[in-house]
């Protein structure tokens, strides 16, 4: 009976084998990779939920508060729906800095935050236009409603991306702008849904997309710098006021950040990318 | 390039693998060699991760991971810690989706042990424990090696239900495939390219290495 082992190949060697010998190498390394220890140093930068149109101004904000504090702020972003709904689960999120204030003021009313939190911009939309979009209207001055009407109402319009209004604020001032224009039915179906603003920003410029409602700050953004923005009038929309809340669990890092965007230098970063200010706090 | 990201995903993958390698041997042998009621099942729920969408298991997961759902409630009492948001709620997640991965081969490897040459160990009065590392391993490593492998790559690649349970937060639940699509929204293509390219790269050497071992056993065995 042994003989059926012996004679069986591969059993033959008693010593280590080479196979042996791989096996054990890639479990070991395995075992190395698992229990090496994680990167987190103590003391890292706070962890900030950002909502998505803040992409381009939030980054340059962290970088300059990084430069002054030796701070580096971890920054996740999102539709504010979504990350409100994160922080709701228990995400380990310091700082909530939101694209509308009720999404602060639903966490607040849960429980989750350690204040009402402050506004610290007020955002807009834009009408963007890819790089040979036919829908371009020529350059005017003055009325920009009228050259949004002739974008939005011209045929070569076949699909318009924008951020998805159940969970982007942006997203939802673009339905009312649609509906103020009383476009919303007839646009309905070539619209593009962006999970959030950045998204449809990178629906914008596809190539297959004609236009885009998107927050002024992204299409401020340099890779957008190839199209053409119309602003939209602030009163065809219910106003972006954009408001940050500490949650739960803010360390002093988080504090520090949160100051840090209503000072000079964030206010100076905002103002640039295109949002609207509130009164400076002394 | 996200280093922590890269390192996350190695570390979640490393775990997963080892997780995977009891788990799967005892369960690759039991489905090789043994029948029973329910066997047909077992195999069917242990594939099913296979065809699942990722956002299927995620939506599940998510509900287990809820803090007041007992799975939740039973690791908080353990740990005190929370699933959700947690690299230990992440491994878990990657280890129920990762099991075909890691039971298929092996199960293969398993089966192709002659029943023979199992019988002789146990007459010449080898321990079950000693038939498995004197016998069965020794014949079975391609298998086992390609499951940890295929298990390791999986885990480095996985993105939906690594986005829905884990939220793309630094260095606790971004991982490296997390990071290429944050990187992507926030029109940071050079990084996005730079992380796409290893992932690219690593997953290729990967599967061709599966090949390569699979080609070895082929020509020594038949």
């Amino acid at each position: 009976m042994l003989g059926a082992v012996a004679a069986t190949p591969s059993l033959t060697p008693r010593r280590p084998s080479r196979r042996a010998a791989a096996v054990t190498l890639a479990t070991g390394l395995l075992a190395t990779l698992a229990l090496a220890p994680s990167s987190v140093p103590a003391g890292v930068g706070p962890l900030v939920a950002v909502a998505a149109n803040l992409t381009t101004a939030a980054e340059a904000i962290a970088r300059a508060f990084e430069a002054d504090t030796g701070i580096a702020p971890r920054l996740s972003f999102g539709s504010s729906g979504n990350l409100a709904r994160l922080v709701m689960r228990g995400a380990p999120y310091e700082l909530f800095l939101s694209a509308d204030e009720d999404f602060p003021r639903r966490l607040q009313a849960a429980g989750h935050t350690l204040d009402e939190g402050v506004r610290y911009a007020t955002g807009a939309l834009a009408l963007y236009l890819p790089p040979g979009s036919p829908v371009a209207p020529p350059p005017v001055s003055g009325d920009s409603g009228a050259a949004i009407t002739t974008a939005l109402t011209h045929p070569g319009l076949r699909r318009l991306a924008m951020a998805n209004p159940e969970h982007a604020p942006y997203g939802r001032a673009a339905r009312e702008t649609l509906e103020h224009l009383k476009l919303w039915r007839a646009l309905e179906n070539r619209l593009v849904l962006g999970e959030n603003v950045a998204q449809s920003a990178r629906f914008a410029l596809t190539g297959d997309v004609q236009a885009a409602l998107l927050p002024l700050a992204l299409a401020l953004a340099p890779e957008l710098s190839g199209g053409r923005h119309v602003d939209v009038p602030g009163h065809w929309h219910a106003p972006l006021h954009q408001r940050m809340v500490l949650l739960k669990g803010a360390g002093a890092a988080a504090r520090r950040f949160h100051d840090y965007m209503l000072g000079p230098v964030a206010r100076a970063i905002l103002a640039r990318h295109g949002y609207g200010l509130p009164p400076a706090r002394d | 390039m996200d280093f922590d990201a890269l390192a996350l995903s190695l570390r979640l993958a490393a775990c997963t693998a080892l997780v995977l390698l009891p788990v799967g041997i005892a369960t690759a042998r039991l489905l090789a060699w043994s029948r029973f009621r329910g066997r047909g099942l077992l195999e069917a729920a242990l594939t099913v991760p296979l065809v699942l969408p990722p956002t299927v298991l995620g939506y599940y997961l998510l509900s287990g991971f809820d803090a007041a759902a007992p799975p939740a409630r039973l690791w908080h009492a353990l740990t005190g810690g929370s699933l959700s948001f947690s690299f230990a709620g992440l491994l878990l997640a990657s280890v129920i989706a990762n099991l075909p991965f890691a039971v298929l081969p092996m199960q293969r490897a398993f089966e192709g042990i002659a029943r023979n040459v199992r019988e002789a160990a146990w007459c010449s009065g080898l321990s079950a424990w000693r038939t498995l590392l004197a016998i069965e391993l020794p014949l079975a490593w391609p298998g086992v090696l390609s499951a940890m492998v295929l298990t390791f790559a999986h885990t480095m690649g996985e993105f939906g239900v690594v986005l829905m349970v884990g939220g793309n937060i630094p260095e606790e639940t971004r991982t490296l495939s997390i990071a290429i699509y944050d990187r992507t929204q926030a029109f940071d293509d050079r990084a996005a390219g730079i992380m796409s390219a290893v992932l690219l790269g690593f997953s290729f050497a990967v599967v061709w290495s599966v090949y390569l071992l699979d080609a070895r056993t082929r020509g020594r065995h038949g």
